[in-house]
């Protein structure tokens, strides 16, 4: 059995450890409250964009001279995903979630043999992945200058993007990221920006004017489309980071506690064996005289 | 029959704007200045820089916008921008700010005609806020 003296600077470790997770919680409990905000301020934009643009492809006339960025390149062959993490650690399951996802998606494209490229959005996305796919990613970008999720850089993610497609480098992109839904819940979301998926039948028969004519509006409307897309990801991850941090936070204060009240139990009973067991020496002693 | 319709414009951060009594906007259009009353027959049409008016029941106001895509559909007119100022509270130091940059950006080489027309237009409409 651990000596007094160990138990008892144990006790104080472990004391020591759940003041800076309680802190922790504290710090992402008021994070997680500005990032949701501004998750939610930012939903009417990128929705409204997407509304414009759900109009705009079914308004328009010439389907074959769609812009690429929307119909596709029409192959399926190079796949770009765009893995989107944090920069810090301590925040639970939140990285391995979009990584578990990623991952399983990468083997699904590796199985059908086709071309796999990635780039990670955070630095702990990088750490992950590059031990299996290193020779897969092509950038890593991370933001760990600016304090606040900004446009942007969300538009920057989103130029790199488009000059890739433009230069031809793949057919098919797709964003992973969680999806915020509240402080213990966080879904890790695949979603592909290239090309568009329109799944949703909209069928308002509504005729827009158009001015310029449709395709210039598109054309112009797609690239921005791309960077609302990761803005609106990026919002989302920073809310999901600063949840996934708190809960984990909370849980390891928790289990701080009960590792004290363990450990102060076991320092008191050995306390009290050490005592007894003098007294008893003390008393036999006293007998033999 | 009133003659107001609903304004609201959003940019990526938040919702920046929203009025219910609106009378006349004029936005700058890419092909040129466009006015929108009520009734106006759906548009979506986007921005070139430039100032959006804004004319309603509770007082007159302009914003600076440097781009952005309005849709227009059952009288109400959606703006969307990625970077707009009220012109009121824009003061000196950040317009010549603003107007640094459009000039470096319109001094660059390198750059499409497209490009340098719109930092022209940047440059031109900051110089005449004044």
């Amino acid at each position: 059995m651990a000596s007094l003296d160990d138990l008892k600077k144990r006790i104080a470790s472990v004391k020591s450890t759940q003041k800076i997770t309680k802190a922790m919680k504290m710090v992402a409990a008021a994070k997680l409250r500005r990032a949701q905000e501004s998750a939610e301020r930012g939903r009417p934009y990128s929705e409204k964009m997407n509304n414009i643009i759900l109009n705009l492809s079914n308004g328009i006339s010439d389907k074959e001279n769609a812009p690429k960025l929307l119909s596709g390149t029409g192959e399926n062959k190079v796949h770009l995903c765009v893995v989107m993490t944090s920069d810090r650690g301590l925040c639970g399951g939140f990285n391995s979630n979009i990584i578990k996802k990623a991952k399983s998606y990468f083997s699904k494209i590796l199985n059908e043999g086709k071309q796999l490229k990635i780039i990670t959005v955070g630095s702990k996305g990088n750490d992950q992945l590059k031990r299996v796919y290193g020779d897969k990613i092509i950038e890593n970008i991370s933001f760990k200058e600016s304090k606040n999720t900004n446009y942007f850089d969300a538009d920057k993610v989103g130029r790199t993007i488009i000059e890739k497609f433009e230069a031809g480098e793949f057919d098919i992109c797709t964003i992973f990221y969680n999806q915020f839904k509240n402080v213990i819940t966080q879904l890790p979301q695949a979603q592909q920006i290239i090309p568009l998926n329109n799944e949703e039948d909209n069928n308002s028969d509504e005729s827009y004017e158009f001015e310029p004519d449709e395709d210039e509006i598109l054309s112009n409307l797609l690239p921005k489309n791309i960077s609302t897309q990761i803005f609106k990801a990026m919002l989302e991850n920073s809310a999901s980071e600063q949840g996934s941090r708190m809960s984990a936070m909370d849980n390891a204060t928790r289990n701080a506690g009960e590792m004290v009240d363990k450990l102060t139990i076991e320092y008191n009973r050995s306390r009290q064996a050490a005592i007894t067991k003098e007294l008893i020496e003390i008393i036999s002693g006293a007998e033999s005289l | 029959m009133s003659e107001e319709f609903k304004i609201e414009i959003v940019n990526p951060e938040k919702s920046f704007l929203v009025k219910e009594d609106v009378l006349e906007v004029v936005v700058p259009a890419f092909e040129g200045e466009m006015g929108i009353l009520k009734d106006h027959i759906s548009i979506i049409s986007f921005l070139k820089p430039g100032i959006i008016k804004v004319f309603s029941t509770s007082g007159d106001k302009n914003y600076y916008v440097e781009d952005g895509i309005i849709e227009f559909k059952n009288n109400n007119l959606s703006i969307l921008t990625s970077v707009i100022f009220a012109v009121a509270d824009l003061d000196k130091s950040k317009q010549e700010d603003l107007l640094k940059k459009a000039e470096e950006e319109a001094s660059k080489v390198e750059i499409t005609d497209q490009a340098k027309y719109l930092a022209d237009q940047k440059v031109e409409v900051l110089k005449s806020i004044n």
